[in-house]
């Protein structure tokens, strides 16, 4: 087990060489540079020629990206911001804190809603416990999360007026951009914790469960849930994904200051080390939390777990 | 134009081109018995035709031409949808916008259906190096979040068109490449594969003519699922200033433009996510009952 925590950890190595790689090469198709964005339209072409090779700017591409890894990996410096001047983790590292705090709830929300209430489904298939929350989910999956917050936000924030509408001050604030964010994933778990739970209650286990005897309690929460977790548990991973896609709009909507809305502004601006660093940043987490459901996996499912305590021993 | 939009309606119904026609039928026999698939299939084609023939329906112009005066004017009988923030005719925008949204959606599906098949196959019948550079590739491409990934290359190379369908299939590609990939190694011991690699058929026509046909079935499955998640993922770009440039109309940037007056003009939101919301439910019920109907053993 601990020799593939160590290959998945080392995985990372080659991930930050590959994410920051394809970020430089992307970024390196925009038009225009970041001396014109700093100074603005009215700046004399010398001025932002001068600047832009100060900053770097115009080495060529792998010079640049060779310059940048050695400095991350010798001094772990992310360099300074193009836009702020700035070193580029006092910007990043409180803006990733907000979204990871968002992001925590909404996984904690849409998982402790949508795959008990998947299950439910499932276990009272065909009665009003299966088709209300089945047709709600499916409803739900069908609206995009902009659409959501903007209901939220004109029902809470301007009719009712009990939610604020814009930041993250108070408590009550942080209620419609989690919700934002889990509505969404919720809905999706939902109808994948059904599908993946029917499949386990057709099995053939199933049938010699209750052949042997078993309580339609034990063949359910021993026999069933078991098996159909498996594949809940993985997807709890993918939804990362849809997660942050869901922080980028909550944030836009709600004017969190979250690594989100920053990454999205400074694409404008061609704020490259910003950019990068916050997709650095995102993808080490994307990983890590990978990492940790694959663990939890293979402590869930005896197969994997035997598989790789014999390697060890 | 029109044609982009008209594939909508072949990719629902593809498998009828390359299987049996008996089984086709028998495909089409459980699909008519879901009442729920029947409903979506209707209305998706409704939705299609209305999107084919806009300009006969209405014209193009009212939803670009500006008209102050009757700004945020909420529906009546000459303006079905009102008009929005700047006098223009909603119903209009809303329409033509969907050939658009809709047209990117469907096409961005196929090219990533096309574009990750093709690596997966290769992955898949290939193996070993191939195969790591292949997946170790796209492990770290999938670190990256789809949607960071989208927003840059859509600002890199502008918002056209063609554009938005390449950055939306640069973030759906990797689905197809696993499955496919998974699909092979399943089907390559296959007997009647090793019948053709006996027979001296080499590795291109094997996996073009023998292996891919027998995993269409659940390509389609996934393609017509994708469908919906696609067109929520561009009207989201949209949203976020991403999409068609304006006053070209698209979903989402109808709705970015409606969030200013949603309190006193709420009808400029509710028409382009109504919209969004009964395409995108038509397209999975569609995309439910071809999963049961094509793959029966998933319902009881």
């Amino acid at each position: 087990m601990y020799r593939y925590i160590v290959k998945r950890i080392l995985f990372l190595i080659p991930t930050i060489l590959g994410v920051a790689f394809i970020i430089y090469f992307v970024l390196n198709l925009t038009p225009g540079n970041p001396g014109r964005s700093i100074l603005g339209a009215n700046a004399s072409q010398e001025a932002v020629d001068q600047l832009n090779e100060e900053l770097g700017y115009n080495d060529p591409l792998l010079v640049k990206y060779v310059n940048y890894m050695k400095k991350l990996v010798l001094e772990g410096d992310f360099g300074t911001s193009y836009f702020t001047k700035q070193p580029v983790m006092n910007e990043v590292l409180p803006r990733f804190w907000v979204t990871l705090q968002l992001s925590i709830i909404g996984i904690i929300i849409s998982t402790l809603v949508g795959v008990p209430l998947g299950m439910l489904t499932a276990v009272k298939q065909y009665s009003a416990w299966d088709y209300i929350p089945s047709i709600l989910a499916f409803l739900l999956a069908a609206i995009p999360s902009f659409v959501l917050g903007m209901v939220l936000l004109l029902v809470f924030s301007l009719k009712l007026n009990l939610l604020p509408s814009y930041g993250l001050d108070t408590w009550d604030a942080y209620i419609m951009p989690s919700l934002c964010m889990a509505i969404p994933i919720t809905a999706f778990n939902v109808r994948f914790t059904k599908s993946s739970m029917l499949e386990s209650i057709r099995a053939d286990y199933i049938d010699t469960a209750r052949a042997k005897g078993a309580t339609e309690r034990t063949v359910i929460w021993k026999h069933a849930l078991k098996n159909a977790l498996l594949p809940v548990i993985t997807n709890i991973g993918l939804n990362m994904g849809g997660l942050i896609m869901g922080a980028v709009v909550s944030e836009r909507l709600f004017s969190v200051p979250g690594i989100g809305a920053l990454i999205v502004d400074r694409i404008n601006y061609k704020d490259e080390p910003v950019i990068i660093a916050g997709t650095i940043v995102i993808s080490i987490t994307f990983t890590i939390i990978m990492l940790i459901v694959d663990i939890i996996y293979a402590y869930v499912d005896p197969r994997i777990k035997a598989k790789y305590t014999r390697i060890k021993g | 134009m029109s044609n982009t939009v008209t594939t909508a309606v072949p990719a629902a119904q593809e498998p009828m081109k390359f299987k049996k026609p008996s089984q086709v039928k028998e495909i089409w026999r459980r699909f008519r018995k879901n009442k729920g698939s029947m409903v979506g299939l209707i209305l998706l084609a409704f939705i299609v035709l209305v999107l084919i023939f806009a300009d006969f329906i209405v014209p193009y112009e009212d939803g670009i031409v500006q008209n102050l005066a009757l700004k945020n004017q909420a529906p009546s009988a000459e303006h079905w949808f009102g008009l929005d923030s700047y006098g223009r005719d909603l119903f209009s925008r809303v329409i033509h916008g969907g050939r658009t949204s809709l047209g990117v959606a469907v096409l961005a599906t196929i090219s990533s259906c096309i574009v990750g098949s093709a690596l997966g196959a290769i992955a898949g019948y290939f193996g070993g190096k191939v195969d790591m550079i292949i997946m170790r590739g796209l492990d770290i491409f999938m670190s990256v979040p789809d949607i960071l990934f989208t927003m840059a290359v859509v600002v890199a190379m502008g918002t056209t068109f063609a554009n938005l369908i390449f950055a939306l299939t640069l973030a759906y590609f990797t689905n197809y490449v696993r499955l496919v990939r998974s699909q092979i190694l399943s089907l390559s011991e296959v007997e009647y594969v090793e019948a053709a690699r006996a027979g001296g058929s080499g590795s291109a026509r094997i996996i073009i003519s023998h292996i891919l046909p027998n995993a269409m079935g659940v390509i389609i499955i996934n393609t017509t699922l994708n469908v919906a998640k696609i067109i929520l993922y561009e009207s989201t770009l949209g949203f976020l200033g991403l999409g068609m440039p304006p006053p070209a109309p698209e979903w989402g940037l109808i709705i970015s433009e409606a969030r200013e007056f949603m309190r006193t003009a709420p009808h400029i939101l509710l028409f382009p996510a109504l919209a969004i919301v009964l395409t995108a439910c038509s397209v999975n019920l569609v995309g439910d009952g071809l999963r049961d109907a094509m793959d029966p053993h998933l319902k009881s």
